[in-house]
């Protein structure tokens, strides 16, 4: 049984007024426990809309959520369970924080989820240790943190509930490229330490490319695309046509091709391009 | 004087907690950009670079050296309105910047500070739209667009002010690849077409491409400094600054490390594709 499906959701912003559009139309995919899901689909092709869904924070105006089988508005009084069973951190979190000091600020999930005492504590601790915050930071203000240090804070604050299922939307806009690298490298290592089911929503295809094992790629309110990254890649052409950014390396591989090159239209990554090219070289068949 | 703006010994610091050693971040930073030219000015976070933008229009004052804009120094209270109507900035998020209810206000509010007659400023707000190509949008509310337009009424803002020069700091770290590339389009053809000097801060390595010259910036001091194919090719250097080269700069250094006649230098797809089809070629 899969963790998290989506069935046939619709989602109608404006029922009854001229304004009215669909954001989400007959939607339908599932993802199994474990899964590391990477979400494409460029400003307003209806990511952030779906997203709100999995944890129930909009309610689908067609279709179902459904959360280990069970249809998570079959009783809409015990929402509330379901967003501590399904975190969803929002871009630029560090806008969220507001507590006094780190330790506070990350326990404010987990207290509400009921956890008190050596729960608590060793929720917080474990949490703060999974996003490489030190145990000195955890007494200091929020405020006083570099942007970088604040994000992490707010990701703390969503993994000290023990979610079911990390929903991340844009984790590391914004950062340089080497905080890009580590949060995601403490992204990476949570998921593979507690077998979390991680959906990952990015602009950045070389972001997807490297940490997700399928992709959905939206366009438009419906799924556009769905696959292993080498499949949806291989579509280059038409994730172009459709307005979205392909990893660079595809597009040298495209030009290669053009060039008469055969280069396997599923190569993304510089480690796959160069042992495909040093095999050419060496005159064997590429692997 | 062809210099747009010129820096001297540049040292500037945050004032510290009280007791504490205030921490400098810039440390003595000698450059001249050229008019008329695309700078990038490239670092990690907390290597100065933003520090230094905001050093250009008399944001920040140097705490020693000097500032020349256009061969005025920051420094000289007096010049401080000349200055900044020379150089105009642009900052990250599009939603702190923008001040008006309606597009063509929003543009207008710099030229109405500067005491502009009402029909000049109507013929800048329109040109500048046209320039930034959102002269469909006069009368549109700004925060109903999306993050690209907002920047590029932001952008329409400061060339409203007819400014010799627009400094972008992190201007599109909050876009997604399609509004990135609307601002970046729009700040090339100012430049190229208005011959506006721009100085884009970012970390995107990929918006280096396509400039005159890049700066790197590390621990207040500039690092490298050259053209986009001589900075990327100092692939060592680059990441032991913690800054990532571009996927074919990395291909590139891969196969030259495995015996490949290739250059460094072949940034773009097309480019680094050209240079690997040749060295397939010749076996």
């Amino acid at each position: 049984m899969p963790i998290l499906e989506i069935k046939n959701l619709t989602h109608t912003y404006g029922v009854g007024t001229p304004f009215r559009r669909s954001a989400v139309e007959d939607v339908s995919f599932a993802v199994e426990q474990g899964e590391f899901l990477g979400l494409i689909g460029h400003t307003g092709s209806g990511k952030s809309t779906l997203i709100q869904h999995f944890n129930g924070l909009l309610r689908p105006t067609g279709g179902q959520v459904l959360l280990e089988g069970k249809d998570i508005w079959a009783e809409p009084k015990k929402i509330r369970a379901i967003r501590f069973q399904v975190g969803l951190v929002f871009q630029y979190p560090e806008y969220q924080l507001f507590e006094e000091t780190v330790y506070k600020d990350i326990s404010f999930g987990p207290k509400n989820q009921g956890k008190t005492g050596d729960a608590l504590d060793h929720a917080v601790r474990e949490a703060a240790r999974l996003v490489g915050l030190r145990d000195e930071q955890l007494e200091k203000s929020p405020f006083e943190l570099s942007g970088g240090q604040k994000r992490r804070v707010a990701l703390a604050g969503v993994l000290a509930m023990e979610p079911k299922v990390l929903v991340l939307d844009e984790p590391t806009a914004g950062l340089d490229p080497a905080g890009r690298e580590n949060l995601m490298a403490n992204i990476r290592e949570y998921h593979r330490n507690k077998g979390t089911t991680v959906i990952l929503v990015s602009h950045s295809m070389d972001e997807i490319a490297r940490n997700a094992d399928r992709v959905l790629v939206l366009k438009a309110a419906r799924i556009l695309m769905s696959g292993t990254p080498a499949e949806v890649f291989a579509r280059a052409e038409e994730l172009l046509s459709a307005g979205l950014d392909v990893p660079q390396i595809t597009r040298v591989a495209m030009a290669l091709r053009n060039r008469g090159v055969p280069i396997d239209p599923a190569v993304y990554t510089v480690e796959a391009l160069e042992k495909q090219l040093l095999a050419l070289k060496r005159g064997g068949a590429p692997c | 004087m062809s210099e747009m703006i010129q820096t001297e010994s540049l040292r500037f610091a945050y004032p510290a907690d009280e007791g504490r050693k205030p921490v400098y971040a810039l440390r003595g930073v000698d450059i001249a950009i050229e008019k008329g030219s695309f700078v990038v000015i490239l670092g990690h976070n907390g290597s100065g670079k933003s520090t230094l933008a905001k050093t250009f229009n008399a944001v920040l004052l140097p705490a020693g050296g000097k500032v020349w804009v256009e061969g005025m120094d920051t420094l000289d209270q007096n010049l401080l309105l000349a200055v900044r109507q020379r150089v105009g900035m642009v900052f990250q998020n599009p939603d702190n910047q923008i001040v008006a209810n309606v597009v063509e206000e929003d543009v207008a509010f710099a030229p109405e500070n500067l005491g502009v007659p009402p029909e000049e400023i109507r013929r800048r707000v329109d040109d500048a739209l046209k320039a930034v190509g959102m002269d469909e949008f006069v009368t549109h509310a700004p925060h109903l667009l999306s993050g690209g337009q907002k920047q590029r009424i932001a952008i329409a803002g400061v060339i409203a002010m007819e400014p010799a020069c627009i400094v972008l700091d992190e201007a599109t770290a909050m876009l997604d690849p399609m509004g990135r590339r609307e601002v970046l389009s729009t700040v090339h053809r100012l430049n190229r077409e208005k011959g506006v000097t721009v100085v884009l801060i970012t970390h995107h390595m990929n918006e280096a491409e396509d400039a005159d010259r890049v700066l790197v910036m590390h621990d207040g001091r500039v690092d490298l400094d050259g053209t986009p194919e001589e900075v990327f090719s100092q692939v060592a250097r680059l990441r032991h600054l913690g800054l990532t080269v571009p996927d074919t700069v990395d291909l590139l250094d891969r196969l030259r490390q495995a015996g490949w006649d290739v250059p460094l230098d072949a940034l773009g797809a097309e480019d680094c594709a050209a240079a690997v089809a040749g060295a397939l070629k010749k076996g």
